[in-house]
């Protein structure tokens, strides 16, 4: 637009470059123009794209009131973008609507949907106001079309961007859920696993247990894997990894619940059933917990 | 690069360092059987805290540690693993079979007074 | 960065952590990398005496990720399918080495001529 037109002048002549600043500095005139006729008729472009949004039944979510609050708010930005062909005031306002309309169960198609009908409804009053005038409108379109056709894509990717942002933090909470590792008491770990392992879940799983182990300075944990209906020989393999490194840890891992086909699995894969510590049930793996820490000598005596 | 290794009483205490290279491994595995030898030591403790790699090399070498100071009557106990280290290590297969491993200095000495206890 | 010696696998898994930290990758992530070069940087020293070792972001793509590429002019491997078989070794160490590099990366690559050397390519993506 007239800022890069103007800058892009080491490629020309010294006469294209004249031309080519007479006219930016014309675009330049036709968007002040454009944003001047937006500002004399706020109020009544406002109130039929409005109209326009009911009309069409979007943001169904949200009052009248709040809905002509946003509507104000972006008009005036989708103005000020405009005139200053500056995007970021326009990004950071989109971005705080989508936080604030997401949780409330506005759609993309919505938000979009409202962009495109501001941009019909500025677009029908621009015909108005220059119908008789055929070429001046199309030099006012001109101008406008990209400048719009910018706001309306800035508004939509800020607010697919907030969304995603909400669905990966959402997901991370999942996973922080899925896996949770539980102090039951001093120096014992229990990591209770239900659901569906997936070697990206599993690896999220041992990392959270090994700080876990360090952070509460675990000498036992107890994996209960009763809840596992299935396990590949992949998330197999996992779950040896987390009981060996657990132990270059200092930990000693009971695992509970192991059915009789995982047993099998385990087996295929080489793992030696005697080597690792199963107990039939979570109740029974507690008590062998406890039995171990028994033995931990507590007093620290001065070595010989 | 040296490896300090403190006497306290029966226990050797080795601090390892993060850039230790093969010759430093090799250097620290004599001297240590030398000094357990010499003071008649009958614990070791190997602090790896500050390693933040844990390769086949350096896994071996611990190995052949705790097994060259077990046949000169010792014990020996690998503390100080990270979790992200640990990780790796298992990642590689390299799991210290057969090598005590406690999580800090202080789980380690208790590691070996109750080692001391039981034998007398 | 050549790798001649011992005192060089330590530097390249440093320089490998550095750029790993850089751009951003998980402590954990960053601590497999580091492991990686390590491994690579010994199979050069102990099978082919000298070699390279290039750490660097992956080039032309939108996720972040590095590329390791260690290459020697060694004797090679006569049989890359059972070099990266568990458990295989002819130098008499653990013999874990290359398919624990693979298990430790994302993306393995190799290449190797006997008699002419060997090049391993190892890609890690930021998560």
């Amino acid at each position: 637009m007239a800022k890069r037109e103007s800058s892009s002048k080491d490629l020309g002549t010294r006469n294209d470059q004249a031309v080519e600043l007479t006219r930016s500095e014309a675009q330049s005139e036709l968007l002040r123009e454009l944003v001047a006729h937006l500002r004399q008729n706020r109020n009544q472009l406002r109130e039929e794209w409005v109209g326009r949004i009911s009309e069409t039944r979007l943001l169904t979510a949200m009052t009248k009131e709040e809905i002509f609050a946003e509507a104000t708010s972006v008009y005036d930005s989708y103005v000020e973008a405009l005139e200053t062909e500056t995007f970021e005031a326009l990004q950071a306002y989109a971005r705080n609507l989508s936080e604030r309309i997401i949780p409330r169960g506005v759609e993309t198609h919505e938000v979009v949907g409202i962009v495109l009908l501001l941009r019909d409804v500025l677009a029908r009053s621009l015909f108005a106001k220059y119908q008789t005038d055929f070429k001046k409108l199309n030099r006012i379109l001109d101008a406008y079309e990209p400048a719009a056709n910018r706001i309306a894509n800035t508004v939509a990717v800020g607010f697919v961007q907030e969304r995603e942002r909400v669905i990966r933090q959402q997901q991370e909470a999942i996973r922080e859920l899925s896996t949770p590792v539980l102090q039951v008491r001093e120096r014992l770990l229990i990591l209770p696993i239900i659901g569906v392992i997936d070697p990206q879940r599993a690896r999220q799983l041992t990392e959270q247990l090994l700080r876990g182990i360090r952070t509460n300075r675990a000498k036992v944990v107890v994996i209960d894997i009763t809840g596992v209906a299935a396990m590949d020989v992949t998330v197999a393999n996992h779950l040896v990894q987390t009981v060996e490194a657990s132990r270059l840890l200092g930990a000693t891992v009971i695992v509970t619940g192991l059915s009789p086909e995982i047993a099998q699995t385990l087996v295929t894969i080489g793992v030696d059933l005697g080597k690792m510590n199963t107990v039939g049930d979570l109740q029974g793996g507690i008590e062998q917990a406890e039995r171990l820490l028994g033995y931990k000598v507590v007093t620290l005596a001065e070595p010989r | 690069m040296e490896v300090p290794i403190l006497k306290q009483g029966a226990v050797l205490i080795a601090t390892f360092q993060a850039a230790l290279s093969d010759a430093d491994l090799n250097h620290l595995r004599r001297g240590l059987v030398q000094q357990v030898v010499k003071h008649r030591s009958r614990g070791v403790i190997v602090d790896v805290t500050a390693m933040d790699v844990m390769d086949s090399f350096a896994s071996r070498t611990l190995r052949e540690i705790a097994h060259m100071i077990r046949l000169r009557g010792a014990e020996t106990v690998i503390v100080g693993i990270q979790p992200e280290v640990a990780f790796a290590m298992v990642q590689l297969g390299l799991t210290l079979e057969g090598v005590a491993t406690a999580l800090d200095l202080e789980e380690g000495l208790a590691y070996l007074i109750q080692k001391f206890k039981s034998v007398e | 960065m050549a790798i001649n010696s011992d005192q060089d696998i330590v530097a390249a898994r440093q320089s490998g952590r550095a750029l790993a930290a850089e751009l951003g990758f998980s402590a954990t992530d960053s601590t497999l990398i580091a492991t990686a070069i390590s491994e690579l940087a010994r199979n050069i020293v102990s099978y082919a005496r000298k070699g390279e070792i290039t750490v660097k972001t992956i080039p032309g793509s939108s996720r972040q990720g590095i590329l390791v590429i260690a290459s020697d002019d060694g004797p090679g491997i006569p049989d890359v399918l059972q070099a990266m078989r568990d458990g295989f070794s002819t130098s008499g160490s653990l013999g874990l080495g290359l398919p624990g590099v693979r298990r430790l990366m994302d993306e393995f690559q190799i290449a190797s001529q006997p008699g002419r050397g060997t090049t391993v390519t190892v890609k890690k993506w930021k998560q």
